[in-house]
């Protein structure tokens, strides 16, 4: 069985966890800009992070079969300093020409403040000057469904198309609120803060197979690179068929990001 | 579709264990000096509420808007902590 891996932090990774995922049938795998464990001191450390992403990450990934993607922006967490956030915002166009670029991400909140709204709402003006699209953080904890509201408010504002919008982190509580709207949903595998195998598939027989992914995350945190695949044996215990397993974990997001212009079906699939 | 003893097949053991994990962190609570704060709070009204979740939630979703912030506007400015996976501050 093969799978993508939406979102999954690889700069956190070693090399020998794009072997196991490889292993386990990852054939792409998408890197969202992010966070990187610490507050970067300059622009210049995002120049740097933004070459990582765009060069060195694909190429770490290729040995093992795996198309390596990314998508840019400055995230939430250290966009506190409008005016910081807006000199790295002004590096983002010269990387977007990138062969492995999809798009604007992930950009949202994480304490739902102002300036966080702010810089959110400017990201969102750039992916629509560049017609991209956009992946979405929500906060964690009991920040995620404020922050989810507040981040729905914003799209609907800026009179986004919702089919090429995804929003992460979703759980019980905010899958709903994502779905309903005609919004893109991920689920992040991350027992302690964010969700379980279990709960997953629970979210999937609640809320339906359809525009939802789930992903590992997999970042400097105790995290899984494998848990796709846990997460898809999960579903078969409890009786999906493999088509099904694969739609989740294959086909759903094949859907979604082929709506980017730079992704492409792994061609070891053609 | 699995039955409901197929569910409890493959999870009942686990669910049984993280009941027991419950109780024992209450207990400990219980046993050491000091006071507590409002996650403590929380995480009672949370065990209380998802006995009876309102009409039109589940369980699940009512134990995560129990440990939700329900205000509405953006804050000010970030504080320095990181969430607490309850509303308040310490
Ligand atoms: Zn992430």
């Amino acid at each position: 069985m093969h799978y993508i891996e939406p979102h999954g932090h690889m700069v956190s990774r070693t090399t020998a966890d794009y072997e196991s995922i490889a292993q386990a049938g990852c054939v792409a795998l998408c890197e969202p800009a992010f966070w990187a464990g610490y507050d970067r001191s300059s622009p210049a450390g995002f120049y740097d992070y933004y070459r990582q992403l765009t060069e060195y990450e694909p190429r770490r990934a290729a040995q093992f079969g795996i198309d390596h993607y990314c998508w840019l922006c400055i995230n939430p967490k250290e966009a506190e300093d409008p005016s910081f956030a807006r000199e790295v915002m002004s590096i983002i166009p010269e990387f977007l020409d990138c062969p492995n670029v999809l798009g604007i991400g992930e950009i949202g909140l994480n304490k739902n403040t102002k300036n966080e709204l702010a810089i959110f709402e400017e990201h969102l003006e750039i992916a629509q000057k560049y017609d991209l699209p956009i992946l979405i953080h929500t906060p964690h904890l009991e920040d995620k469904l404020k922050g989810t509201k507040l981040i729905l408010d914003a799209l609907k504002n800026a009179n986004v198309d919702r089919g090429r919008v995804v929003i992460d982190h979703v759980e019980e509580h905010t899958a709903p609120l994502v779905l309903d709207q005609g919004y893109w949903a991920g689920m992040t595998l991350y027992p302690i803060s964010k969700c379980t195998a279990a709960r997953a598939v629970d979210i999937l027989e609640t809320f339906g197979m359809e525009q939802i992914w789930m992903n590992s995350a997999c970042d400097w945190g105790v995290s899984d690179p494998l848990a796709v695949v846990k997460c898809a044996l999960e579903m078969k215990k409890r009786q999906h068929t493999l088509t099904t397993v694969q739609k989740v974990i294959f086909e759903n997001p094949k859907e979604f990001l082929s709506q980017c212009p730079n992704f492409k079906v792994n061609q070891l699939l053609q | 579709m699995p039955t409901k003893s197929d569910i409890l097949n493959l999870y009942f053991m686990d669910a049984r264990c993280k009941l027991l994990e419950i109780a024992a962190y209450l207990d400990r609570l219980d046993r050491h000096e000091g006071e507590g704060d409002f996650r403590q709070e929380a995480f009672l009204s949370a065990l209380e509420a998802m006995q009876t979740p309102p009409a039109g939630q589940s369980r699940a979703q009512t134990v995560l808007n129990t440990l939700s912030d329900h205000s509405t506007s953006p804050a000010e400015s970030a504080s320095l902590q990181s969430a607490y996976g309850a509303p308040g501050k310490l």
